[in-house]
């Protein structure tokens, strides 16, 4: 079986899971939209300080929301050791965790499809005009985001206190990534708004980076 | 449990295979030559090393020192293509309990890309009695119906070498006796089993050759083609 159909069916499994048990997404939307809401309350920002302080505090609240949905990712698995019968089966090593990471940029592409709206609401932040370029920021940051997230949640998986564990492991590792995608954002947001390629190649640099190194390394992360 | 015809059966070949859990080790230099068909009874006290073993057989955890070699009657099987020959039964249920049993053996229909994987599954379900409570949830179902799908899951694609760790847990006398039948089956149809159990379990009956494990080493082998009666009896007494 090919690495890009076992990790379809995979996926399938993991939504179907999420659909019917709906542990990650609700946790994930509810607490970042908690974020973005208190933030708002406590700083009340004008539109010049919203342009200039948003793109921060919308990135920290995927991270947060990532971190919240990445934790369980493989850890779920843990119950009645599914991670061996999926290990078991005649299906690449990589696509196990690729379906990991798909699952996890979907549920995070949802959430944000909540998130971004109400904080353009709440901090009057107009995006009309740079939604497409938005996407593109968000699809680059959001990958490189679930491709960590996803191979660190592999690695503390069998850790004892692996809800510790990851960010720990994982905020080190993301901070070019979040610098990256936060002056992106930012740029977005400037008057007038523009779509920096500087940080973008950083962005899809650290994503090939990423997925290639965690591709070479599927079968260490998998064994016990 | 299923009409369609069962892959060629393949042995194992460990040679001074090792084992350690940090200070602690699990498998002490173990050599064992285990050949296709036979049904071979796993025997130990708790810790002897049995379920090690049975890991390190499925190609979930590599020996820290040594070498596992798969053989069919052809010649030397490759890990990759013995991987999909290989059913196991865990301790676990290895199952999604919030998956229905249907569901459950669909996916793993799906990665194992089996054809008339539809038909199968039924065919499975129906054998294990579960039939009637395919559609529920594997977490409403009692331990004894956890274990029967299980075996069900192991053996949905026919595997040549069964790898069996106290399959009889959790079962009801009903239940041992499906998994005797089934387990008398699969000897008919030539496939290689390694069942870990306790020497009192009534499925020995079927073993063609019995092991015992002490310490992480074989301590008694009835021997390939030999009775394992006279060691299993002994084994009786001793427990």
């Amino acid at each position: 079986m090919t690495t890009p159909h076992a990790a379809w069916i995979l996926l399938t499994k993991e939504l179907r899971l999420e659909l019917r048990t709906r542990e990650l997404l609700n946790a994930t939307i509810v607490f970042s939209l908690i974020v973005v809401v208190l933030f708002s309350f406590a700083f009340d920002p004008t539109a010049a300080e919203a342009r200039r302080y948003g793109p921060g505090l919308l990135w920290i609240a995927f991270l947060f929301a990532g971190s919240l949905m990445l934790n369980p990712s493989f850890a779920r698995e843990q119950a009645n050791d599914t991670l061996d019968a999926l290990r078991l089966a005649p299906v690449p090593p990589f696509a196990l965790v690729l379906g990991k990471m798909l699952a996890n940029f979907l549920f995070l592409a949802i959430a944000e499809c909540v998130l971004v709206p109400v904080f353009s609401i709440l901090y009057n932040v107009s995006l009309a005009g740079i939604v497409w370029r938005l996407i593109v920021v968000l699809f680059l940051g959001d990958a490189g985001l679930v491709i960590t997230g996803t191979v660190f949640s592999a690695v503390s998986a069998h850790a004892r206190m692996r809800e510790l564990l990851l960010p720990l492991l994982l905020l080190p590792i993301l901070a070019p990534l979040l610098i990256a995608a936060v002056e992106a954002t930012a740029s977005l947001f400037a008057d007038p708004p523009a779509l920096d390629r500087t940080w973008l190649s950083v962005l899809a640099g650290f994503d090939v980076v990423f997925l290639t190194a965690s591709w070479i390394l599927c079968d260490y992360l998998l064994e016990e | 449990m299923s009409s369609h015809s069962p892959a060629p059966a393949i042995g194992l070949r460990f040679e001074s295979v090792s084992k350690r859990f940090g200070t602690f080790t699990a498998l002490r230099g173990l050599t064992l030559e285990i050949s296709p068909g036979e049904f071979v009874a796993l025997l130990g006290h708790n810790g002897a090393g049995k379920t090690t073993l049975l890991r390190i057989a499925s190609q979930l955890m590599h020996p820290s020192s040594g070498a596992v070699t798969f053989v069919s009657q052809n010649g030397t099987v490759s890990p990759d293509q013995a991987r999909r020959l290989v059913g196991l039964v865990a301790h676990s249920t290895l199952l999604y309990d919030d998956f229905s049993a249907v569901e459950n053996l669909k996916l793993f229909a799906r990665l194992y890309s089996l054809d008339h994987a539809e038909e199968r599954v039924a065919q499975a379900l129906e054998s294990c009695g579960l039939g009637w409570r395919a559609t529920s949830p594997v977490r409403t179902f009692s331990r004894g119906m956890r274990q029967r799908l299980a075996l069900a899951r192991a053996l949905l694609h026919s595997p040549g070498l069964l790898l069996l760790d106290e399959p009889a847990a959790g079962l009801d006398r009903q239940g041992l006796a499906w998994l005797g039948t089934t387990l008398a089956r699969l000897r008919g149809d030539g496939c290689t089993v390694i069942m870990s159990t306790h020497a009192r379990n009534e499925s020995l009956e079927l073993a063609t050759r019995a092991v015992n494990l002490s310490g992480g080493r074989i301590d008694r082998d009835s021997g390939s083609g030999g009775d394992p009666r006279p060691l299993l009896s002994s084994l009786r007494e001793e427990a």
